[in-house]
């Protein structure tokens, strides 16, 4: 099913967020979350490996780096239209990967967008841009310049 | 824009469990060919349009590495499968290790009988009827058969007692047959004789 009434960006960009957001975050937003939607799972939280592979330099030959965990979830919500919401998430948290799905659900319906977006996905992107950078600051601090050595390729 | 497949069905409630006893009954039925075995509430069947037992024996045994043909025409039973198994669903029958198909359209013909170094290697067909019991016209023998069996099939098409005689004079080549109807299933190996006595 597509749906042209969400701008190109915009879902990929709450995937990530919601995947990368601390569980606790997202689990008291659902407590607080009134009323609840009925929903059921249509493929309940599992775990399971996942292949990483990388480029050397980027651009060489992809090789696989090794398997990470993963857990990942799909409900679907019990109303009409029935969405379908995916929740990929690092690591083995059934709970995390089951939340992301559910507010991925939500987020695809245009009338609780706007909250879910305002309420929940700015906060958690703002957390983790500060987490980001104050863990930059940390590392930045000890910093060493090596001056008799060439950066990178001249 | 983002599509994606419409899939409204969940899978196996318990996978590990359930699997097991679908994959313990598709044996017993194909060690016991001719007995009708029983598949209930395993699978859900909603808008797919196919029997819970063919669709429970599709989830337990197809997987990444098994490439599947439905006939062209069950998108919803494709993205079902793809969600659930991760199935290839290919166009080339002849490419495919499993198969589901109304009895009426049943080829054998089509479908890999596997070859002489590797036998093992040939498809398997589900085959879902409108009519499967025990008794009746049909006389069953061969390996897993103490004398004969007697069994109702309904929906094969007309020539199945030919298509099947060429399939069994193929062993140790040919392909195995589960036939299904509803919550029922029965197997088929290569290695029973199939006759049809009196219409």
């Amino acid at each position: 099913m597509a749906r042209d009434d969400i701008p190109d960006d915009l879902r990929p960009r709450w995937i990530s967020s919601l995947s990368q957001a601390e569980p606790a975050v997202l689990e008291a937003h659902w407590a607080g979350l009134e009323p609840k939607p009925a929903f059921r799972w249509l493929r309940p939280a599992e775990s399971g490996l996942v292949m990483l592979r990388g480029r050397a330099g980027g651009n060489g030959q992809a090789f696989n780096l090794g398997e990470m965990t993963a857990t990942r979830a799909v409900a679907i919500l019990q109303e009409t239209p029935a969405l379908t919401g995916y929740g990929y998430v690092a690591g083995r948290s059934k709970r995390h990967a089951e939340l992301a799905a559910l507010f991925d659900a939500l987020l695809q319906d245009p009338s609780r967008r706007a909250d879910l977006w305002r309420d929940l996905i700015l906060p958690v992107e703002a957390l983790r841009t500060a987490a980001r950078r104050k863990r930059a600051a940390a590392v930045g601090a000890t910093r060493v310049d090596f001056t008799t050595m060439v950066r990178g390729d001249v | 824009m983002f599509e994606h497949a419409v899939v409204t069905e969940p899978g196996l409630a318990d996978p590990v469990q359930q699997s097991q006893e679908i994959f313990r009954t598709v044996l017993a039925a194909l060690s016991e060919p001719g007995r009708v075995f029983q598949l209930a509430d395993m699978a859900p069947v909603g808008a797919l349009g196919v029997g819970s037992a063919a669709v429970a024996i599709l989830l337990a045994l197809t997987d990444g590495d098994t490439p599947v043909w439905l006939g062209g025409k069950a998108e919803a039973l494709a993205n079902y499968l793809r969600f659930h198994t991760g199935s290839p669903v290919v166009s080339d029958p002849g490419a495919a290790q499993f198969t589901l198909v109304k009895g009426v359209n049943c080829q054998l013909d089509l479908f890999d009988p596997g070859n002489e170094d590797f036998p093992d290697q040939s498809a398997t067909l589900i085959v879902e009827v409108d009519v499967l019991a025990e008794g009746g016209p049909i006389t069953l023998s061969g390996p897993g058969i103490p004398g004969h069996r007697h069994v109702t099939v309904q929906g094969l098409p007309a020539d199945f007692s030919e298509q099947w005689s060429a399939n069994h004079a193929q062993f140790p080549c040919g392909v195995d047959v589960i036939v299904t109807n509803g919550t029922s299933l029965m197997g088929l190996p290569r290695t029973t004789s199939f006759a049809h006595s009196g219409r």
